[in-house]
């Protein structure tokens, strides 16, 4: 065998691998808009996150925004209730995590840790019962915070499981200020 | 498999064995892609392979654009134009959709056109030929259909003008109208039909494929002499012919890729240009647009359609003959699905001993008159029927008949054809300028194209 | 086997020419000029501050008649359209109010917009939804009813809007004859009403265009643009039409890019196939040399 066809027989080599491997970029190429189709769409998106405008909302009194299909509660806190929140030591909770998207899996059920500013006012949370999903309902129960009615479940003035069957705190969604008066969710 | 001789699948391990005992798929597989394929196969078969391609690319952006979309008549056009806006890549996606079915009727055309110019049709390719016109009836179904779903102005009139074409028949006419769409007028109930039908039928088109497959797999491929290849022995028949893989898969993918890098240019720079613009206003029923025309597919169909109007003396005597139940408006009906079944009869209606177009000199010539007629009734199937145009469409209508039913049966009687080569060895080896082996040498000394 | 290559494509072709066909007839007996629009030709792109111009017309004029239903807010801020900063985007929402069914316990109540929501839907019945405007209409037809002219001197829709925009003209006289017509005289506009007395005796028109209900827009100075651009009647009308061409086709960048990407690609992978297929093929085809 001369030299010269060894040499053809590379260059036949390279051509081949060549072709089936752009012929399996392509065929990548393909798929992959056939997938990435099934993600979340633009519209789906634009919900993701939502600002909600606080400055009609008083004291004493708690806002239901409807946010990816669930409703969340925003309230605004009176002294007492903060007060009645922090002063329940964590170790007497059922569910002593946070449940908070914002801080991370080790925060404590501290009100410090629920509420979404230092003061405590505001109380931003999911309005799905921890149990089997009902809509609680506000002022309510035995620790004045919020009443599940379909199993009993009590909630204190900072959202957290007291009584009833619920498993855990009411979850507690990723939420910041704007400015002094808009929030955002997600 | 009968046909051409050749190797089979022999299963030789004990796992290749105990498979084959129990499924011959590897077989099937194996025996499928090493067909005996003519070795002298020109660029005009290709066109089986990009229109599977096609159909399986419409099967699978179809799937994935129901995923977001809605057939409700309140709701379709939005949800097409959250498809176009929203969804990631919806866009090329629905694109790739909507030209795909123009790709595949261009595709089924030259294949048509091939098969009709090579003889493909004529024994003993019959069965092979037949499934093939009842598949380019399917599509021009589905496509209709699939037209519909957007729910623009040209869907919802295009669809009381198609169904009201079955409206025409006699007696049972308007039942038969009103059994489509499940009303009296276009609504949701037929959005809703279409919307199925429009899903399944893909699915039976790629069944027909497959029985399409088996017969010119049982039958042997034509090839553009007509010659058939020699069976009497293996070594003789691989004379004749290579095995499908890798040559002929390789050379269908290089002709796919070409056609394919002008389809991605057509979806990239002119998605709307083969389309309506009048399909991009929602449909209303309270608004007719000034011209109602099919896609561009249909027009050589729709221009014959329209083209037997009640002042053609044949129209008038059909008329007079049967009392006045084939009026000029059935007669269109008529005409338009016989223009697909005189298709059909082709190999009955051609007389002619030779297959292959290339050795008749009349019968090219009365082709090509063909394919050119058949471009002038797709130009004046978008006209109004106004002016010149219905004389245009009555003239190209009534060759379109002529070309099946005078001129194939007449040419086999009145043209001396050539004498083609003895074998397709002897084609390939004139072609390429090689002697090989062989003595057979052709009858016509130049008959490469 | 160049025979029958030539005479396939010479097939091919003519059934793609006849294939553009259908679109032709959307047009009429009427004038459409040909603008110059940025995203024209296969690299074209939206000119964002033309964009932002042309939703500054939209807004102050068209508006008050016309919807664009199925554009969103959020789509303001999209790359590649008018790219409005996010803050500005919800300012502009907030304009609008929508009903929102969830609030009021359920029974529903009017909010300002958000990002999120939808332009509103028009206003009055016989004024038409503005978002797929620019596709829903064919500016060139010819020649010879091909369509073959709206390939080459770009789509055509946009440039229809424009024409119809700057084609108000004083009614002919040949229409001062007969009866006096509803609405107005436009040369670019087709389907609208013709008098008998401008046409001739075959029935074709002496006049292009016709009369169209909507009264003239814009006559030229309408609005005080911000980055000073020339507010004459034909530039306006331009910035709108080219607005509404990115309402009907925003994904109109990233399809030419894909397409291009795809084309060269798809180019590449023809030529190694062809090289593929070539060395393949070469024992059979010539045997001697091997």
């Amino acid at each position: 065998m001369s030299h010269a066809d060894d040499s053809q027989g590379t260059r036949r080599d390279f051509i081949y691998y060549a072709t089936a491997g752009a012929g399996a970029v392509a065929a990548g190429a393909a798929v992959w808009p056939l997938v990435n189709q099934m993600n979340p769409s633009a519209d789906v998106l634009a919900l993701a996150s939502i600002q909600v405008d606080l400055s009609g909302v008083s004291e004493g009194t708690q806002l239901t925004v409807l946010w990816q299909g669930k409703p969340v509660f925003i309230r605004y806190r009176t002294p007492e209730e903060i007060e009645a929140a922090r002063s329940v030591s964590v170790s007497e909770l059922p569910d002593q995590g946070a449940e908070n998207a914002n801080l991370g899996d080790e925060a404590d059920a501290s009100d410090m840790n629920r509420s979404l500013d230092e003061e405590g006012i505001w109380l931003v949370q999911m309005g799905v019962c921890t149990h089997l999903g009902c809509v609680p309902l506000g002022e309510s129960g035995d620790f004045g915070g919020w009443f599940c009615p379909c199993h009993g479940s009590h909630y204190d003035t900072a959202g957290r499981i007291r009584k009833g069957p619920a498993p855990r705190n009411l979850p507690i969604p990723l939420a910041s200020f704007v400015d002094e008066t808009t929030i955002q969710l997600g | 498999m009968g046909g051409i001789p050749h190797d089979h699948y022999e299963p030789k391990s004990g796992g290749e064995k105990w498979l084959y005992s129990r499924l011959p798929v590897v077989g099937l597989i194996y025996d499928t892609l090493m067909i005996p394929t003519p070795k002298n196969l020109n660029w005009m078969w290709i066109w089986g392979i990009v229109l599977t391609f096609a159909l399986v690319m419409q099967i699978v952006t179809g799937v994935v654009l129901v995923m977001h979309y809605t057939p409700h008549v309140d709701m379709a056009f939005a949800s097409i134009e959250h498809i176009m806006r929203d969804v990631n890549g919806g866009h090329m996606i629905r694109y790739f959709h909507m030209n795909g079915a123009s790709l595949m009727f261009f595709a089924v055309y030259m294949h048509l056109f091939r098969s009709l110019y090579y003889g493909s049709y004529k024994a003993p390719r019959e069965v092979t030929w037949i499934i093939g016109v009842l598949m380019l009836v399917l599509m021009m179904a589905i496509a209709f259909m699939g037209y519909v779903l957007p729910w623009g102005q040209m869907s919802f009139h295009g669809t009381a003008v198609i169904t009201g074409l079955f409206g025409a028949i006699p007696f049972v006419g308007e039942s038969v109208q009103t059994l489509l769409l499940g009303a009296s007028a276009v609504g949701q109930p037929a959005l809703n039909r279409f919307f199925s039908l429009h899903y399944l039928l893909p699915f039976i088109l790629l069944g027909l494929t497959l029985v399409h497959i088996w017969a010119f797999h049982t039958t042997g491929n034509n090839n553009p002499t007509g010659v058939e290849v020699r069976r009497t022995s293996k070594e003789e028949a691989a004379k004749d012919t290579l095995p499908f893989w890798p040559y002929f898969v390789i050379k269908d993918l290089f002709a796919l890729a070409v056609i394919m890098t002008l389809f991605m240019a057509v979806v990239g720079f002119m998605p709307n240009y083969l389309g309506h613009p009048d399909n991009y206003v929602m449909a209303n029923p309270l608004a007719t647009p000034a011209h109602i025309v099919p896609e561009w597919y249909l027009l050589p169909f729709y221009a014959i359609l329209r083209a037997f109007t009640a002042d053609v003396w044949l129209v008038m005597l059909v008329d007079w003959i049967s009392f006045g139940i084939i009026d000029a408006k059935f007669f269109g009906v008529i005409a338009m699905f016989g223009a697909l079944v005189v298709i059909a009869l082709a190999p009955w209606l051609d007389t002619s001993s030779v297959r292959s177009g290339r050795y008749r000199p009349m019968f090219k010539w009365w082709f090509w008159l063909f394919v050119v007629n058949f471009i002038v009734l797709m130009w004046v199937g978008a006209m109004p029927a106004e002016g010149i145009y219905p004389y245009i469409a009555l003239i190209g209508a009534t060759y379109y008949f002529g070309y099946f039913l005078v001129v194939l049966p007449l040419l086999g009687v009145l043209e001396k054809p050539d004498a083609p080569p003895s074998t397709i060895e002897a084609d390939f080896d004139d072609h390429y300028g090689t002697s090989g082996d062989t003595s057979g040498s052709s009858a016509n000394p130049t008959p490469a194209e | 086997m160049f025979r029958t290559l030539t005479l396939s494509t010479a097939l091919g072709l003519g059934l793609l020419a006849a294939g553009g066909v259908a679109p032709a007839l959307a047009a009429g007996d009427n004038h459409v000029e040909d603008f110059d629009f940025s995203f024209e030709g296969p690299f074209g792109s939206y000119d964002q501050m033309q964009l932002q111009r042309g939703l500054q017309v939209y807004t102050e004029i068209c508006s008050a008649c016309h919807g664009l239903q199925f554009l969103s807010y959020r789509n303001l801020h999209d790359e590649g359209g008018p790219a409005l900063p996010e803050d500005q985007v919800r300012a502009y929402a907030a304009q609008n109010e929508v009903w929102d069914p969830t609030l009021f316990d359920g029974e529903g109540d009017f909010r300002p917009a958000t990002p999120a929501d939808r332009f509103p839907m028009s206003n009055l019945s016989n004024a038409p939804d503005l978002t797929l405007m620019a596709k829903a209409r064919a500016g060139f037809s010819g020649p010879y009813g091909t369509g073959l002219a709206q390939f080459f001197k770009g789509m055509g829709g946009a440039e229809y809007i424009a024409s119809i925009l700057t084609g108000y003209e004083e009614e002919p006289e040949c229409a001062l004859e007969g009866d006096p017509m509803d609405g107005y005289y436009n040369t670019a506009f087709a389907a609208g009403g013709f008098p008998d007395s401008c046409k001739y005796e075959d029935g074709t028109h002496k006049v292009p265009g016709s009369w169209i209900a909507m009264a003239p827009p814009l006559y030229g100075d309408d609005v005080d643009y911000a980055d000073g651009h020339s507010t004459e009647l034909e530039h306006v009308a331009e910035d709108v039409s080219a607005f509404l061409m990115w309402t009907a086709e925003p994904k109109l960048v990233a399809r030419k890019q894909a397409g291009l990407t795809g084309v060269i690609f798809l180019a590449l992978l023809s030529v190694l196939l062809y090289l593929t297929n070539k060395r393949l093929w070469a024992p059979v085809k010539h045997p001697e040399d091997h």
